[in-house]
C-alpha cells in the first residue's frame, strides 16, 4: 500500500485565530440593566417600545440603543456603550 | 577562477559544446552539472548530479548549457546557450570549438517546466507559506478530508496542495502574506496566500487569480456591505461582472449560456469568492447567513459583459473607468428571471416590454427599493441599435418606462397592502434609485428575450449600500 502522505494548507482564517468564550446568561434579571438595540430596520423602533413598556412594567432598568444601518454591522462605539452599560442585550429586527 | 557549466543530455545544444567543455576542463577547474543524466558527457567521465535541480535553481539557470564564471564565491561573467566569442570571453580561453557553428541557441532548462519553479521554491524556502499544513495520509482522500473540515460549499473542492497555492500565486505580483482586508463576519484576516487556497479549492486557474483578488478587495469596499449581504434574510449574493481585456484573455464567457455552466473562468472567480467568506470569514448558513430561501448563484454567479459592439458603452466606462480598462463590479443579486418580448420591433415598444418585467422585482408595488441588472440580449439589443439607441437612451427609456403613479402603488392600492408610504400617492414614483439599474449587453443570439437579476432590498438605502466597481491590477 501507498504510504506516502498528502498535504494540504488550512484554507481557513487559522492564521488570525482568536477564540471568544460565550458569556453566561445572568441567573436572575432583578437589578440588571437591560439595552434594548434597535437595528434601524422599519418598524425596529415600534417592536423595542414594546419591549420597553413590558420590561419596565416588570420593574426592569432599560437603556435604549441604535445602530446607524440595518445593512451593516454596528459601530465600535454603539457596541462598547452597550458593553459598560448594560447588563443584558436585546437586538430588535422587526420588519 | 572557477568555472561552472549546467547541462542536460537531452539538450542538442549540450552536446555540440562536449568537445568545449573537455577543451575548458583542461586549463580551467570545471564544475560540470546535468540536469536529467550524470552519465552525460560520457568523454568528460559524467557530470555532477544535479536531477534534484537543486544547484540549477541556486545558480538561477534558465537556458542550457549556460557558463558561469566564478571569482571566489562571486559571479563575474555568464553565458547561456553556445556562442563562440563569449564563451570564449566568460572561460578565458581562446579558440574554443574549432569547426562548431559560432552561435546555435540553448534550449530551455528544466527549472522552468511547467511547475518547476513553483515546486523548486517551495523545496528551497524561497517561497513561505505561512498556513497550517494538514497531512492527509494515501489512501485518505483528500476531497472527503476538505468536506469532513467543513471547506465546502457543497461540490468537492480542488485540494489546496503547498504546490498548487504555489502555482496560484505565481499568478499575481502581490506577496503571499500581503493583508487583503478582514473577512466578515468574523472579520479575519485575509492575506494573499489565503485567497489563493481559496481560489485553488474553487477551481481557478493561476491567470483568473487578479479578477480573484479585485473581486474579494470590491467586497470588503465598505459602500458593497459585504456583512449585511451575507447576513441577509433575502435571496441576493454577489454577482460578479467582468470587464476589459481580462475577459477575453482568460476566456470568459459573454455569449450563450453566459449565466450557465460550463466556463471555468465565469464558475470559478465567483464561487472563489464565496470560498472565502465561508472558510476565512466563517459566513455559513444557518449561522451569520440568515438566507430564507438562497438561491444558486450563491455558489457562483460571475460572466463578462459583451463588449463586441464599439458603439455600446460598457459597465465599467458607463461607471467612470477608462475604455480598455480590466475592472470587476459586483452587485448584490438574486436568481435570473427572463423577460420574453419577442413582438417589439421598435426601440420604445422594446423599453416599455422590457420595463414590466423590472417593474417586478422585489415587489411591482415597491419602489426605490431593490435595484437590478438589466443583461439585454444581442436580438434585443439589435432593435435598440437599429433605432439608433445606445446605452443612455436605454437607460432614460427605461427609467420614463417604468416610473408610475404613487396612487397605484401606496399601501392597499390595487388591492394588495404592501406598497409604498401613502404620503407618496400624488407624486410620479421612479422604480429604481439612481445608479442601481445596471444595464449590460450579455447572452448569446436566437432569442428575443432579455434577463433580469433582482437586487437587495438593502438597496433602498442609496448611501450606504452601492454596486462598486474596481480597476484588476497584476
Amino acid at each position: 500500500m501507498n504510504t506516502q502522505t498528502y498535504q494540504m494548507l488550512d484554507p481557513t482564517g487559522e492564521l488570525a485565530a482568536e477564540r471568544r468564550t460565550r458569556r453566561a446568561p445572568p441567573a436572575s434579571l432583578e437589578g440588571a440593566t437591560i439595552g434594548l438595540m434597535s437595528i434601524s430596520k422599519e418598524r425596529s423602533r415600534e417592536f423595542l417600545d414594546t419591549m420597553e413598556r413590558l420590561l419596565t412594567g416588570r420593574g426592569l432598568k432599560i437603556e435604549r440603543f441604535e445602530k446607524p444601518t440595518h445593512t451593516k454591522p454596528a459601530p465600535e462605539p454603539v457596541v462598547q456603550a452597550i458593553v459598560e452599560r448594560c447588563d443584558v442585550v436585546v437586538v430588535g429586527l422587526a420588519d | 577562477m572557477e568555472l561552472v557549466a549546467v547541462v542536460k543530455r537531452d539538450c542538442e545544444t549540450c552536446r555540440l559544446v562536449e568537445p568545449v567543455l573537455a577543451q575548458i576542463r583542461a586549463r580551467t577547474p570545471l564544475a560540470l552539472y546535468s540536469q536529467d543524466d550524470p552519465a552525460f558527457p560520457e568523454t568528460l567521465g559524467g557530470s555532477l548530479d544535479d536531477t534534484a535541480l537543486a544547484r540549477s535553481w541556486r545558480l538561477n539557470i534558465e537556458i542550457v548549457p549556460t557558463l558561469i564564471r566564478f571569482e571566489g564565491d562571486k559571479e563575474v561573467a555568464r553565458i547561456a546557450g553556445w556562442d563562440r566569442a563569449e564563451w570564449e570571453r566568460v572561460a578565458q580561453h581562446p579558440k574554443l570549438g574549432p569547426g562548431l557553428p559560432a552561435f546555435q541557441p540553448g534550449c530551455g532548462s528544466l527549472t522552468q517546466d511547467p511547475g518547476m519553479p513553483e515546486r523548486l521554491a517551495l523545496a528551497h524556502g524561497d517561497l513561505h507559506l505561512k498556513s497550517r499544513r494538514i497531512d492527509v495520509a494515501d489512501p485518505e482522500d483528500a476531497i472527503e478530508v476538505a468536506y469532513d473540515r467543513g471547506w465546502s460549499d457543497g461540490l468537492p473542492v480542488v485540494p489546496p496542495t503547498p504546490l498548487r497555492v504555489a502555482m496560484m500565486l505565481s499568478g499575481t505580483t502581490r506577496r503571499p502574506d500581503e493583508v487583503i482586508g478582514l473577512i466578515p463576519p468574523n472579520l479575519s484576516e485575509c492575506t494573499v496566500e489565503k485567497a489563493a487556497a481559496n481560489a485553488v479549492m474553487a477551481g481557478c486557474r493561476p491567470e483568473y487569480f487578479p479578477a480573484v483578488l479585485a473581486v474579494i478587495e470590491t467586497a470588503l469596499d465598505p459602500k458593497f456591505s459585504m456583512h449585511g449581504l451575507l447576513a441577509t434574510l433575502w435571496f441576493a449574493g454577489p454577482v460578479v461582472i467582468i470587464n476589459g481585456p481580462i475577459a477575453k484573455r482568460i476566456g470568459m464567457n459573454s455569449g450563450g449560456n453566459a449565466f450557465g455552466q460550463g466556463n471555468r473562468a465565469n464558475a470559478t472567480i465567483g464561487r472563489a469568492l464565496q470560498l472565502v467568506i465561508r472558510n476565512v470569514g466563517g459566513g455559513i448558513p444557518g449561522g451569520v447567513d440568515r438566507a430564507v430561501f438562497g438561491n444558486p448563484g450563491k455558489y457562483t454567479f460571475c460572466f463578462a459583459e459583451d463588449e463586441s459592439d464599439p458603439d455600446w458603452t460598457p459597465l465599467n466606462v458607463a461607471r467612470g473607468f477608462k475604455s480598455g480598462t480590466s475592472t470587476v463590479t459586483l452587485f448584490h443579486g438574486d436568481g435570473v428571471q427572463g423577460i420574453a418580448a419577442g413582438r417589439s420591433r421598435t426601440p420604445e415598444g422594446l423599453a416599455r416590454s422590457l420595463a414590466m418585467g423590472l417593474a417586478a422585482v422585489c415587489h411591482p408595488k415597491l419602489a426605490e427599493w431593490s435595484g437590478a441588472i438589466l443583461a439585454i440580449s444581442p436580438d434585443h439589443y439589435a432593435i435598440f441599435r437599429s433605432g439608433g439607441w445606445r446605452r443612455a437612451e436605454i437607460e432614460a427609456g427605461l427609467r420614463e418606462a417604468l416610473r408610475r403613479p404613487g396612487r397605484d402603488l401606496v399601501y392597499g392600492a390595487l388591492g394588495v397592502e404592501e406598497g409604498i408610504d401613502p404620503a407618496r400617492a400624488e407624486e410620479m414614483v421612479d422604480k429604481f434609485n439612481p445608479g442601481t439599474l445596471l444595464v449590460v449587453r450579455a447572452g448569446g443570439r436566437g432569442g428575443l428575450m432579455s434577463a433580469v437579476i433582482g437586487g437587495w432590498p438593502a438597496q433602498r438605502k442609496k448611501t450606504e449600500v452601492q454596486p462598486v466597481t474596481r480597476e484588476i491590477s497584476p
